[in-house]
């Protein structure tokens, strides 16, 4: 078989394996859901409803039907494509995911690159001058960053630079009022504001993201600093450094090519729980700036018992974490060369 | 391309924002004077207001893109603040009505120069569709409906093309005022008609998300969960012409946040914040905060007649005499409001709320409960709502140490919003608990209806005196100035001060807070932002 074709039936085989994991989430979110406290038919007919549109509306939610037998259409309507209707917001469930998942991944992509981008070198420098003043000034920086609160964070943020400096624009939302988001290709603002080459709009998309993107970053710079600085700690400590050494390569090489290359791998697999704490974190995040993401959705619906919309979320969630976790085996292979050797 | 620089473009080719559409890079800024930026803590879920499903800020979209029949004037309040005036029906769509002499027909006119945004004239057939609509569907509406005395589409009459009739089944003062609350607007019945479906023959679907009105705004644009945006109708009769050519309500649900918007004075308008806001806000330069009371609502502690100590009226007596008043106005309302405590004795005026007699003394709460029995008091849980947790939670505790004091321990209960109508309206058992029903129409009668009526839904704690049941329904439809009238109201507010299952705390305040620049604001029942009457100065 040619490798590539192998390669695919490993990627194939990983997505069959994820279908039981699915669908036991489904189930344990359907329980889930029915078990809380309140009924969403009495909410959602109104506080001055009567008897009887209570009931009309429990009819319509088709929750007057026993639970196997709701489960099974939920499951029917999951097949075509249908989530539901989120009655909280009155959307389409699948509507609110497709507009505020990109909203929500935006802002969580956008932080992990940010704080990857800080924290690895941060990580390194540390770990290439153990219990320096660098050392201690990362540990102090990452320490501070990871036990203040989000929602402090971001407030505190949105004061100096917002309320008392000016520098950045009204927290409300993704994009300024005066401007009109451009044509949803991916649902990334910026990245559609560069397709449309609307650059003014990105710029404003931009500028709108900076303050909540590095809220999270710091948030997210502990484990990613601390993992890379005890990863390449026990690299540069390994018998395949000191051979390196040993052999007269330049530090730099040492450095950048065996012990960080090899560091890398904890520091991935690292990215991967960070993300999934992150979009957690997101939910303060945007309340705090109003940004129409999939968290702050969440908790709203899960607050009035809004099944439908409980249920999409975790479940575009569990998709979400069966793909990342994909994607980080594909990325181990690219990265170790030892994977992609055994087989 | 920026605002300025459209704005720039715009003035050079001497060509007004107000005739451009939507545009790419809208020309929106909270310091034009066209535009003005409302920001709201809460979510708009659907444009139409008679949606199961559809929330209390929703209902705004009914306010300013509909119009009803009838609407009511403005009268100025003791602060120079503006409010609606309950007793001044004025027209809206209707242009004059007649009612006839023994109160039951009652004839309107169309203005013919009424037309909905496509152009077409209003009809009498549309004011039938929709007022029918109202009450079939079920849900809220109807039940609203039904408080005017409108409860079926035989009621309703088209007389011909610009004259509506709708008889009721007895006279009632309640039913002119009813057609001015939010609920029975005007639809376009022929854009509605069209987009009816077999499954769905009153057009839920389509109005949920494509409004058909007469009103003073249309909708230019609705991203749900983020944003609303109202564009002017320049051909609207229904009143003056709104000050604002487009008002854009945005969703920011963190409360710090809208207050730094609008102390920055990034938006025009923040709607709704909280008792504490509105104090520190009011001596800030370049905003300024309006604070009206809430008319027929009273925040109120309420003992349930069905748990065993509370049965006897002593006992609750006794509750209200050991409630640290004052305290609870300073340190859960921030003096927002109006006191509802340390009135006189006997009851003077047929007005509602007014102060209850009850004061801080523990002297007599204590001799009240060794009369009733309980010297040693009794353990009773204390619950909220967690939905009000802003003022409910400080007058909780503070409750919690004045019950302390005459041997009446209590924990405190929070329940989520979701489950409080269930908890506590539906079920009423709750034994003592924090609640804030106000009534949209402003007679007392009313008030008393929803509150002190066995069953009826804001009658949370089960109170059942025969006496108030005559009282309220002898008077409930009687016109204000019967000669039984003030005498019955009087009565009810004296057995509701004496048996006291509802004990008034304070009459809150509805707070907005402004840029110095906005004008116009008028108070209204619905506690819903009506953009129509905001102007630039």
């Amino acid at each position: 078989m040619p490798p590539m074709l192998d390669k695919l039936r490993k990627v194939g085989l990983r997505l069959l394996q994820a279908v039981p994991t699915v669908f036991g989430i489904l189930v344990v979110c359907f329980v889930l859901t029915r078990a809380l406290p309140g009924d969403p038919a009495a909410y959602f007919a109104g506080d001055m409803a009567d008897e009887e549109s209570i009931e009309a509306v429990r009819e319509n939610l088709g929750l007057d039907k026993s639970l196997p037998l709701q489960f099974v259409t939920y499951v029917k309507d999951l097949f075509q494509g249908d989530l539901g209707t989120a009655l909280s917001t009155g959307q389409p469930v699948m509507t609110e995911l497709a507009s505020r998942l990109p909203a929500s991944l935006e802002l969580t992509l956008g932080a992990l690159v940010l704080s990857f981008m800080i924290a690895v070198p941060l990580g390194v420098l540390a770990a290439t001058r153990p219990n320096t003043w660098v050392d201690h000034v990362c540990r102090f920086l990452v320490t501070a960053g990871v036990s203040l609160p989000t929602f402090f964070t971001g407030l505190a943020l949105m004061y100096v630079f917002y309320y008392l400096l000016g520098w950045a624009p009204p927290p409300m939302g993704r994009l300024d009022m005066m401007f009109l988001p451009p044509e949803p290709v991916t649902g990334f603002l910026t990245i559609d504001a560069i397709i449309a080459g609307e650059w003014e709009i990105l710029g404003a998309a931009l500028a709108q993201l900076a303050l909540p993107i590095i809220t999270l970053a710091l948030f997210t710079l502990a484990p990613i600093a601390r993992m890379t600085r005890a990863a390449m700690l026990q690299t540069l400590g390994s018998d395949f450094v000191r051979t390196a050494r040993a052999a007269g390569l330049s530090g730099r090489r040492v450095l950048i090519t065996y012990a960080f290359r090899n560091a890398l791998l904890p520091v991935v697999t690292t990215l991967g729980m960070v993300f999934s704490f992150v979009l957690g974190a997101n939910v303060l995040v945007e309340k705090v700036f109003a940004w129409p993401g999939i968290g702050s959705f969440a908790v709203e619906a899960l607050v009035v018992s809004d099944y439908a919309a409980v249920q999409g979320f975790v479940l575009s969630m569990a998709l979400l974490f069966v793909a990342l976790n994909l994607l980080i085996d594909v990325l181990y292979t690219l990265i170790d060369p030892r994977v992609g050797e055994e087989s | 391309m920026n605002r300025r620089d459209f704005l720039k473009g715009a003035t050079s080719l001497s060509v007004g924002a107000s005739v451009l559409p939507l545009f790419k890079i809208l020309p929106a800024s909270a310091a034009s004077q066209e535009t003005a930026v409302v920001v709201i803590g809460g979510t708009i879920n659907s444009l139409d207001i008679h949606r199961s499903g559809t929330n209390r800020d929703s209902y705004q979209v009914a306010i300013n893109c509909y119009d009803r029949l009838v609407s009511f004037g403005t009268k100025q309040m003791p602060d120079g603040s503006l409010s609606y005036d309950y007793s001044n029906v004025q027209p809206e769509l209707a242009e004059s009505w007649e009612i006839s002499d023994d109160g039951t027909v009652m004839t309107f006119k169309i203005d013919k120069n009424a037309t909905f945004w496509d152009g077409r004239p209003v009809t009498a057939q549309d004011v039938k569709w929709s007022l029918d609509r109202a009450v079939s569907l079920g849900g809220f509406p109807t039940v609203q409906m039904k408080a005017g005395r409108l409860e079926s589409p035989d009621q309703f009459e088209v007389v011909d093309d610009s004259t509506f009739r709708i008889t009721l089944p007895f006279p009632s003062k309640l039913a002119l005022p009813d057609l001015a609350t939010p609920i029975p607007i005007i639809i376009n019945s022929e854009v509605a008609r069209a987009n009816a479906t077999d499954d769905d023959p009153w057009a839920t679907e389509y109005l949920h998300r494509n409004p058909a009105g007469s009103g003073a705004y249309k909708i230019a644009r609705w991203d749900a969960g983020q944003q609303l945006v109202y564009e002017r109708n320049e051909n609207w009769v229904g009143g003056e012409i709104p000050g604002y050519q487009r008002v854009i309500v945005r969703e920011v649900p963190a409360q710090s946040t809208r207050r730094a918007l609008i102390e920055r004075g990034s938006v025009s308008v923040s709607h709704n914040i909280p008792n504490k806001d509105a104090k520190e806000l009011a001596s800030k330069p370049g905003v300024k905060v309006v604070s009206t009371p809430i008319e027929n609502c009273i925040y109120s502690l309420c003992t349930n007649v069905e748990f065993e100590p509370f049965k006897d009226k002593r006992v609750r007596q006794a509750v209200a005499w050991s409630i640290p008043y004052q305290r609870i106005f300073e340190q859960a309302a921030y003096e927002q409001g109006v006191p509802m405590w340390g009135g006189t004795d006997t009851v003077e005026q047929a007005v509602w709320p007014q102060k209850s007699p009850y004061n801080l003394n523990i002297e007599k709460a204590r001799a009240l409960m060794a009369e009733a029995g309980y010297e040693d008091g009794f353990e009773v849980p204390l619950s909220i709502n967690l939905s009000n947790a802003d003022w409910a939670e400080p007058a909780a505790l503070l409750i919690q140490q004045g019950l302390a004091d005459i041997g009446i321990k209590t924990t405190i209960e929070k329940i989520p919003g979701a489950n409080w109508r269930t908890v506590a309206l539906v079920e009423k058992k709750l034994p003592l608990h924090l609640e804030n029903f106000g009534g949209w129409l402003n007679t007392p009668d009313y008030y008393f209806f929803w509150a002190y009526i066995k069953g009826n839904l804001f009658n949370s704690y089960n109170y059942d005196n025969p006496e108030m049941a005559r009282l309220v329904d002898e008077t409930l439809d009687m016109a204000m100035d019967h000669p039984d009238y003030t005498p019955n109201v009087k009565r009810m507010i004296e057995l509701a001060f004496d048996e006291i299952p509802r004990i008034p705390l304070w009459q809150p305040t509805l707070n907005v807070a402004f840029k110095e620049s906005v004008e116009g604001y008028e108070y209204w029942f619905h506690r819903q932002m009506d953009i129509r009457a905001l102007k630039p100065a």
